[in-house]
């Protein structure tokens, strides 16, 4: 049981990093991006490829220490979303979306198709857990740890981010494109900053998830568990708001891994449907919240506008406001 | 010189079924005002649909009627009970419900059929021979149903007063608004229309491959950059997209891999978006 719990949150808190990053492309800047779980498996393979034991199966077998694969994961998923995000940004969101799903078909072929680089569809094996050893028999629960650490240090930089002077520019683009262009701000470099530093967090997921199952191969990256769970985490949760994010982290993997104890209670012959039918209630959730709830949770909170000290005009307002006064 | 005839002509073949589906999606974007990524999936269940019936032993070009009908309803449904409450909202948000209603209809799919490949009709079928080249003859029957299907739509759109409604809400929503088009039904009308072309696109489709569950969701990119190449709102331009596409991704694998066909459609479309958005003939942006 205390194992169970070691597992369960180690997930949450690895989705709980993908919906981070998701929250800076689409709940700060408006950015639709419908593939997530494209940058995870590109983080998860880079780091595997230079993590794993010297090997003749794929592309790599450098044997390096974890950190070192989590640098390559940032790395490789921030390139790729720079190259990207240079020819897709100009588009208005919902031809974005469009272009994601492109983006997200194209990368699964590569990662099944270019076995040189990693293995096809057999997969990677053998990706080391860091810790493994320190102190026997208790690696999950160091897991744990680093991924608790590396979520509250992401939580920490996009709140900072959230309320920088940065964010209230990604903050005005989301809201009104033109009027940011006609403040002289750089639309396309700021999306390209935010899609770049989203897509790095959603890569880091990736080497977080690769070295805590240490075997990966394509299936495990399909859209459903990579990329529409985690939309359901953050519109669940609350756009925009990263403790929505986390909590809809959370109370969805919840949902998600609670499901499996009633299909478990289905007849034998509905084995091959348990899947979809935990997918297809994944569905009617999302629906249900958008028909309902379309705010979320935790709906976005902005911090309060500054005011100048033109004292005598607030009080104005405040006063043909108050009907009292 | 062959192999690029026989490439060509299965590219029409394909792009006649991508045609199919974007003029659903192009005439839903432009009416409805956003991008249904569940217009994949409902191929999927229309192809299924014609599954159910074709088992009952009755023929493919039969079977396609009443599976297109009970598309047609599935289609209604949705909107009822979902996309109608949210028409006030911004499109993003009925574009997110969608992909959330294509996930759902997939998952259905998969409960009520089965995850694995499956076919209409099993065993090999002779390829006729001309002058070395192969043509399967379900392609004939793909190739003239299109062309059936894109007659009747160009007369229901010319000739009817509800197509020329749909035509005139494409164009200027407010001014079809005001005018007294009642735009509730044309809202029906085109779903229905869009119901009936993806069912058709669906079992199209099983015919020349397979049926799997993510069939339809696989064609979505060609079938977004179709209507996009066309023109948003343009049903004729759609169907120039769905062949521009389609030959454009079969010629393709003369030079690349097979396995990045998908990548032609994606070039396509970003060239698109970013030269000329409004489409080649001249659509919504």
């Amino acid at each position: 049981m205390l194992n169970y719990g070691i597992f369960f949150l180690i997930l949450v808190g690895i989705y709980g990093v993908l919906v981070l990053g998701l929250n800076l492309q689409w709940g700060y800047a408006g950015m639709f991006n419908i593939g997530v779980g494209a940058f995870f498996a590109v983080g998860a393979y880079a780091s595997a490829i230079v993590t794993t034991p010297l090997t003749s199966e794929h592309l790599g077998g450098f044997g390096l220490p974890f950190w070192v694969g989590f640098l390559m994961a940032v790395a490789a998923a921030g390139s790729i979303a720079f190259l990207i995000g240079l020819i897709t940004l100009r588009l208005r969101s919902d031809y974005l979306a469009i272009a994601t799903i492109g983006i997200a078909e194209i990368i699964s072929q590569i990662l099944r198709n270019e076995g040189w680089l990693t293995n096809g569809v057999r997969g990677i094996t053998r990706i080391p857990r860091p810790f493994r050893g320190w102190i026997p028999g208790q690696d999950t629960l160091l897991y744990l740890g680093l991924v608790l650490l590396i979520l509250l240090v992401v939580y920490w930089a996009s709140e900072r981010a959230y309320r920088s002077p940065w964010g209230r520019v990604l903050r005005a683009i989301r809201e009104d494109e033109p009027a940011t262009m006609a403040a002289g701000k750089s639309v396309l470099k700021f999306r390209l900053q935010a899609f770049v530093l989203g897509s790095m967090i959603m890569g880091l997921a990736g080497a977080l998830y690769a070295h805590f199952v240490t075997f990966i191969s394509p299936e495990a990256f399909q859209p459903e568990f990579a990329t529409f769970i985690v939309w359901v985490m953050l519109i669940a949760g609350g756009s925009g708001n990263n403790r929505g994010a986390l909590l809809g982290a959370l109370v969805i993997w919840g949902v998600w891994s609670g499901s499996e104890l009633l299909t478990n209670r289905l007849p034998a012959q509905w084995t091959t449907r348990v899947g979809p039918l935990r997918i297809l209630l994944i569905g009617i959730l999302l629906q249900v919240i958008l028909l309902t709830r379309s705010q979320g949770l935790l709906p976005e909170r902005p911090p309060k506008p500054i005011l100048f000290a033109s004292g005598g005009r607030r009080q104005d307002i405040s006063r043909n406001r108050d009907p009292a006064g | 010189m062959t192999s690029l005839f026989q490439l060509l002509i299965y590219g029409l073949v394909l792009g006649s079924i991508y045609a199919l589906g974007a003029i659903g999606v192009s005439l839903t974007f432009g009416i409805l005002r956003f991008a249904n990524f569940a217009h994949g999936d409902l191929m999927t269940l229309g192809a299924y649909f014609g599954l159910s019936f074709v088992s009952l032993g009755w023929p493919i070009g039969v079977s396609l009627i009443p599976a297109a009908l009970a598309t047609v309803l599935c289609a209604v449904i949705i909107d009822q009970l979902i996309y109608r409450r949210l028409r006030r909202e911004a499109p993003v948000i009925l574009l997110i419900s969608s992909f959330g209603t294509a996930l759902i209809l997939r998952s259905l799919v998969q409960i009520l059929w089965g995850p694995n490949n499956q076919v209409y009709r099993s065993g090999i079928q002779l390829p006729w021979r001309f002058w070395g080249l192969r043509l399967k003859p379900d392609w004939a029957v793909i190739l003239l149903g299109t062309a059936l299907l894109v007659v009747a739509l160009h007369l229901f759109l010319q000739r009817t007063r509800v197509g020329k409604g749909m035509r005139a809400m494409a164009d200027n929503f407010d001014l079809a608004k005001v005018t007294g088009i009642d735009t509730e039904s044309i809202v029906l009308w085109t779903w229905a229309i869009g119901a009936i072309l993806a069912c058709a696109a669906g079992m199209f489709l099983g015919m020349d491959t397979r049926l799997h569950p993510t069939m339809g969701w696989r064609l979505l990119l060609p079938i977004f950059a179709a209507a996009i190449l066309g023109g948003i709102g343009r049903p004729y331009g759609a169907i120039a997209g769905g062949l521009v596409i389609g030959v454009a991704e079969e010629l393709s694998t003369l030079v690349i891999n097979p396995a990045y066909k998908t990548g032609v459609a994606f070039a396509i479309l970003v060239l698109m978006l970013i030269v000329r958005p409004t489409g080649l003939f001249g659509g919504r942006a």
